[in-house]
Parts: structure tokens; sequence; C-alpha cells
């Protein structure tokens, strides 16, 4: 059984998320960026905290790219 | 040969440089492009007199918009002009995504049924400004138009607005009580007033060609993401009436436009992308794009609207069709200023709701030039990775930003809505109306939005026990049942309607106020509000 989210789940707002997203890297350089992410992806990966829909979440970014 | 003949309009002498008194005109308008053309016919139905002054003597060379809403279609239909804008257009509505050569989602802008227009076409601009400068010669007591009249300077009087203006036979001034300056987005008056012009521009070029081709492609916006046959970021091909298709090329930065514009540069580009077929180079034009608004688009008596007042990238199809927008908000209310039915304050609710549609605009089509031309590292990476994810996984489509095409801003809460009459159930005030099958005296076929704007219209559906009694007798009122019949049960819907429900309607259709149970107090205190009243 898939766990991981595969609709929507901003509910209208993606482009909000977005903007968000990229704007929190404003001013930043390579290096930075990639630390913000890294902790982005650490503290999101905590809210979610069930390891069957993180490794699923793993494997797709995975086989994605 | 299908392509189109620009023929030029006649210039004539104006009648200020043959000397005699002249009486002076309620408004000029400076600019006949799809802005200027649509206030004057606007206007003309409002019986106000208009002179059109533009510097040149034919219509839009070369394309540029092409993809009209299915709100600017719905004005243009008040204005008397949308049928056969119809008509000639391409309806379209799927979108085709690529990332490089595998296709990542189609999209089907969900037409839904029963509405008079559809959600897009596409029609060259010159054709729009055409079928808009033929309408307005039907109005000759109403509107002068006058080709290769330009405007030198401009001074605005305690009562009125005094415009140089610069003729093959020499120079006059002419004299109105008002001036709408619709002179594009390099705006000569807003140049010569000195106002500001802030915002944003993207230093990614673009090229964009209109090709004239033999072949029936579908009617399919097709958009690619680093295709293969170019070498750029993107790509976009669009079909147009008479075989005319329009691309659209990412450059990048460093591209040098007049190199590109060159048809040496053009046609192997084109070719990379046609895959071999025969074409025609129509129109190039090599552009970057900005994002930028006036602060304020009403100075006294000088009213800015369309390019002059906000520009936005073309992605989303923004530009025109928010230009139209603001001509169906503004023309009613100077109208109803100039015959003295509402006071100049009436003005400033123009300039608080359409900032706010700039605004809208501006944000939507800032994010997807953003997306389009990522200019960070990060931003790359996050670009890629939302249209690697895109094929599998249905949220990142959402994600995925060709423009986000444009759709009827909603005036709720702002300007003339601010403490409006609602009704809990029904439409907010500031909703832009939904159309709606009907069937009237005038057709079995007919439609809604035929019967609403202009002026200030109630839209009632009785309770069966004399609700109408209650309504304004000095208002024109749409009764449900009584002047219409709800042909499939979409007003009722659309609108939220049962026994006893009241709308008071705008001259730009939009809900001005709602009520569950009306009476004649309320629907004129909500339309001496609305600015209907002095
Ligand atoms: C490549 C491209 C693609 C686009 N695609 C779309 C699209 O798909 N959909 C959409 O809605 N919009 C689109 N747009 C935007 C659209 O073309 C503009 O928003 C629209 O032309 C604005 O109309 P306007 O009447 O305000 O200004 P304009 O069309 O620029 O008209 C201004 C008029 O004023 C005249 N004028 C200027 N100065 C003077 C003066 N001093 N005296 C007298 N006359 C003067 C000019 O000659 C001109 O006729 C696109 C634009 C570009 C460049």
């Amino acid at each position: 059984m898939s766990r991981l989210r595969t609709d929507d789940g901003f509910a209208g707002k993606s482009d909000e998320f977005y903007a968000m997203l990229i704007d929190a890297h404003d001013g930043l350089d390579d290096e930075q960026s990639e630390a913000l992410n890294a902790r982005l992806l650490l503290l999101l990966a905590n809210q979610i905290g069930d390891l069957d829909t993180l490794r699923e979440a793993i494997e797709t970014a995975g086989r994605t790219g | 040969m299908t392509r189109y003949t620009y023929s030029s309009y006649p210039y004539r002498k104006p009648p200020e440089l043959d000397g005699g008194s002249h009486p002076a005109v309620p408004v000029i308008i400076v600019g006949a492009g799809p802005v200027g053309l649509a206030a004057a016919i606007d206007l003309a139905l409002h019986d106000i007199r208009t002179v059109v002054l533009d510097d040149n003597d034919v219509v839009s060379v070369g394309s540029r918009a092409i993809c009209w809403s299915k709100r600017s279609l719905e004005i243009f239909d008040r204005l008397g002009v949308g049928e056969r804008m119809v008509d000639k257009g391409i309806t379209w509505k799927v979108g085709r995504l690529f990332h490089r050569d595998r296709e990542v989602y189609s999209f089907d802008l969900q037409e839904e049924p029963g509405h008079k227009m559809p959600a897009f076409i596409n029609l060259q601009q010159y054709h729009v400004e055409q079928f808009l400068v033929e309408r307005a010669l039907e109005f000759p007591d109403l509107i002068d138009i006058r080709w290769k009249n330009r405007v030198t300077g401009i001074e605005q009087q305690p009562s009125c607005v005094r415009l140089a203006i610069e003729t093959p036979d020499g120079a006059y001034t002419l004299e109105s009580r008002y001036a709408l300056a619709c002179d594009g987005a390099n705006s000569s008056i807003r140049g010569m007033m000195g106002l500001d012009f802030d915002g944003r521009a993207f230093e990614e070029h673009f090229l964009i060609a209109d090709i004239e081709m033999d072949a029936d492609l579908s009617n399919e916006r097709l958009f690619w993401f680093e295709p293969t046959f170019h070498s750029g970021q993107s790509a976009l091909l669009h079909k147009q009436p008479d075989n005319i298709y329009r691309i659209d090329l990412q450059l990048g930065p460093d591209a040098d436009p007049a190199e590109e514009r060159k048809p040496e540069r053009v046609t192997p580009r084109v070719s990379a992308m046609l895959g071999g077929r025969p074409f025609e180079i129509d129109w190039v034009s090599v552009y970057t794009f900005q994002c930028r608004r006036m602060k304020a688009f009403v100075h006294d008596r000088i009213i800015f609207a369309g390019d002059s007042a906000h520009v936005v990238s073309p992605f989303g199809a923004r530009g025109g069709n928010s230009g139209i927008q603001d001509i169906d908000n503004l023309c009613w209310k100077l109208a109803a200023v100039l015959l003295g039915r509402a006071s100049r304050d009436l003005l400033k609710s123009y300039d608080e709701e359409r900032c706010h549609g700039a605004d809208e605009n501006i944000l939507h089509s800032s994010r997807s030039t953003s997306f389009m031309t990522p200019k960070s590292k990060t931003e790359r990476l996050f670009r890629d990775a939302v249209l690697h994810l895109a094929g599998e996984m249905p949220f990142a489509r959402r994600l995925v930003n060709s423009g986000r095409l444009s759709e009827p801003c909603s005036l709720t809460h702002r300007g003339l809505q601010r403490g409006q009459d609602m009704a809990s159930g029904r439409l907010p005030p500031g909703t832009p109306c939904p159309d709606a099958p009907v069937e009237t005296a005038r057709s079995s076929d007919d439609w809604l939005l035929g019967h609403l704007g202009g002026e200030f219209r109630i839209l009632h559906q009785p309770d069966g026990i004399g609700s109408e009694a209650h309504l304004p007798s000095k208002l024109p009122a749409l009764i449900v049942g009584r002047d219409l019949k709800d042909r499939e049960g979409l007003l009722r819907q659309r609108y939220a309607l049962e026994a006893g429900v009241t709308y008071l309607v705008r001259p730009d259709q939009h809900i001005a106020a709602a009520w569950n149970r009306a009476d004649a107090g309320r629907i004129l205190d909500a339309l001496e509000l609305a600015g209907g009243q002095a």
C-alpha cells in the first residue's frame, strides 16, 4: 500500500509555496543554499515521521531524476 | 496568400486647422490600440462623444497579442464585436507540456458548458483592432478617430485638459474634460507628466515569430522546457487563424536582438522546431519583458488604462486582456461623472479596483517568468526537479508554470464593494457575473450576459407571493420567469437563486450587492454606494 501522497497537497496554493521556497534562497550563495535545503529536508522529514512514507519518497526521488 | 494585408486608414485634416470655433469634447483618447478603441466604443454606448488620436494610421503591425480570454470576449460582446471575434478566432482549450522530448502532461481548460463565450480564442491583434475600428466607425456622431495625430504636449487645468497635437498639416490644440492615456507601454503622456513606472525587468531575450505554414496542426498550445530542437530553455507553438502559427523561443540573457531578428538566424531555428516543414516568416521580434505599473492610474483629469498603466510579460496572456478589463471598469464610471450622475470620487474606485487587477497580473506573470528563466543554480535545480517529478507525480504538475492564463479578477471586498450588502449563500459583491443559457423574448437560445451590463440592473428570483413589488421601480430589472427562463437550470445553480433572492449588478457585469430578502430602500442605498447616484 502506497503511503506517499502524489496528488496536490497545497490546496490550490502551489504557486505561493513555490515562490516562498525560491524567496528563501534569495541572497544565498550555492553552498548556503545547499545547507538550507538540507535543513529544510530534515525538518519536513521529521514532520512526516513515518518511515515507510519517507522510504517511498526517497525511492521516488531517486528514480525520477 | 492568406496573410493579413495592412491597409492604412485615411488621415483627414483636423477641422481645428481650418479655423473657426469647435466645441470642446468631453473625452479625448490618446492611442487607437485595442484599449483606446474599446474605450471609445464603450463611451459611445453611453452617449459620450470622444476624439481618438493616434500617431499612426494602421492597426498593430505584427500580431503581438494572440490569446483573448473569455472575460475579454464577454466585454467585446457587450461592445458589439464579440461574436465576430469568436467566428474569426481559433478556439482552443488543450495545452501540452513537454520536457525535452517527453510529454509531461496535458491540460484541458475544462470549458464548462453553458457559457456563450469560449475559455480562450487565438486571434491576431491586428484583426482585433480592425474589428474594433470598424465597430467604432458605426458611431460617426460620437467617435472621431484621427489618424496621424500625435500628441506632443499635455497640460492640466482645473476644468479641462489641453493637448498639443501634431499632424501632417501642422499643429493644433484640443481641449476636453478628461483625457484617457491609452498610448501603450512607452506612454508619451506618462513621460511628459514625469510619472513613475516601477517594477522589474527580466534579462532574458525571447524570439517571437509568426510564421505562415500550410499544415493542419491541432489547436493546442504546445510548450517545451529544454526542447531538443532548440538550445534555449523553452519553446512555444500556438495556432492562429489564416494558417499563422506563433512561435516563441527563449534565447537567453546574452542574445543580440539585432542579430537574432535576421531571417538567416530565425529560419534555421524555426526549421529545427518544425522538423523541415515548409513555412514563411510573417513577423519577427526579439523582446525582453517587464512587469511594471504606475502607482496611480487616475491623475485628476488624466486617466491611464492598458499598457500605459501596467505591463506584464506575455506568459499568461494578461496584457491586452487586462487592458480591456480596465476599460470595462472605467467607462461606465466616467460616463456617470460626465452625465452628472456621480461625483468625481467614483473614479477613485477605478484606480483601486484596477490597480488590484494589475497587481494580480504582475504577480502571476512574474512567477511564470521566474519559473521559465531560473536565475540562480538553486532556482534552476528546483525548476528541473519539478519537471522531473511531473511525469509521475500529479502534484508536481501544478508547480510547473509556463504561464497562468488570464482569469477575470474578483473585486470582492474592494473599491465599491466595501460596505455593500451581501447575502449568505449568494455570490459575494465584486464577483464577475457568470454567464448562463436563458430563453427570452429575443431568442429561445439566448444568454444571460447579453441582458446584463451597460447600466445598473436588478436580477431577481420571485418568491411567488409578490416579492417583485418591493423592487424600486426606477431601476431596470430582470425577473426570472418573466423576462427570462432558465434554460438548463444553470442560472439557478451559478447564482444560487432561491425564492426572493435579489442581485444588484454593476454596468460592468460584476455583482454590486445581494439580498436574500430585499426592499426598495436597501437596493437604492446599495445603488448609491456603488456609484449609481449623485
Ligand atoms: C510578443 C507579445 C505577445 C503578447 N501576447 C498577448 C496575448 O496573447 N494576450 C494579451 O492579452 N496580450 C498580449 N500582449 C500584450 C498586448 O499586446 C498589449 O497589452 C496591448 O497591445 C496593449 O494595448 P494598448 O491599447 O494599451 O496599447 P498599444 O497596443 O501599444 O497601443 C497604443 C497606441 O497608442 C499610440 N500612441 C502612442 N503614443 C502616442 C502619441 N503620443 N500620440 C498619439 N498616439 C500615440 C500608438 O501608435 C498605438 O497605436 C502581448 C505583447 C507582446 C509584445
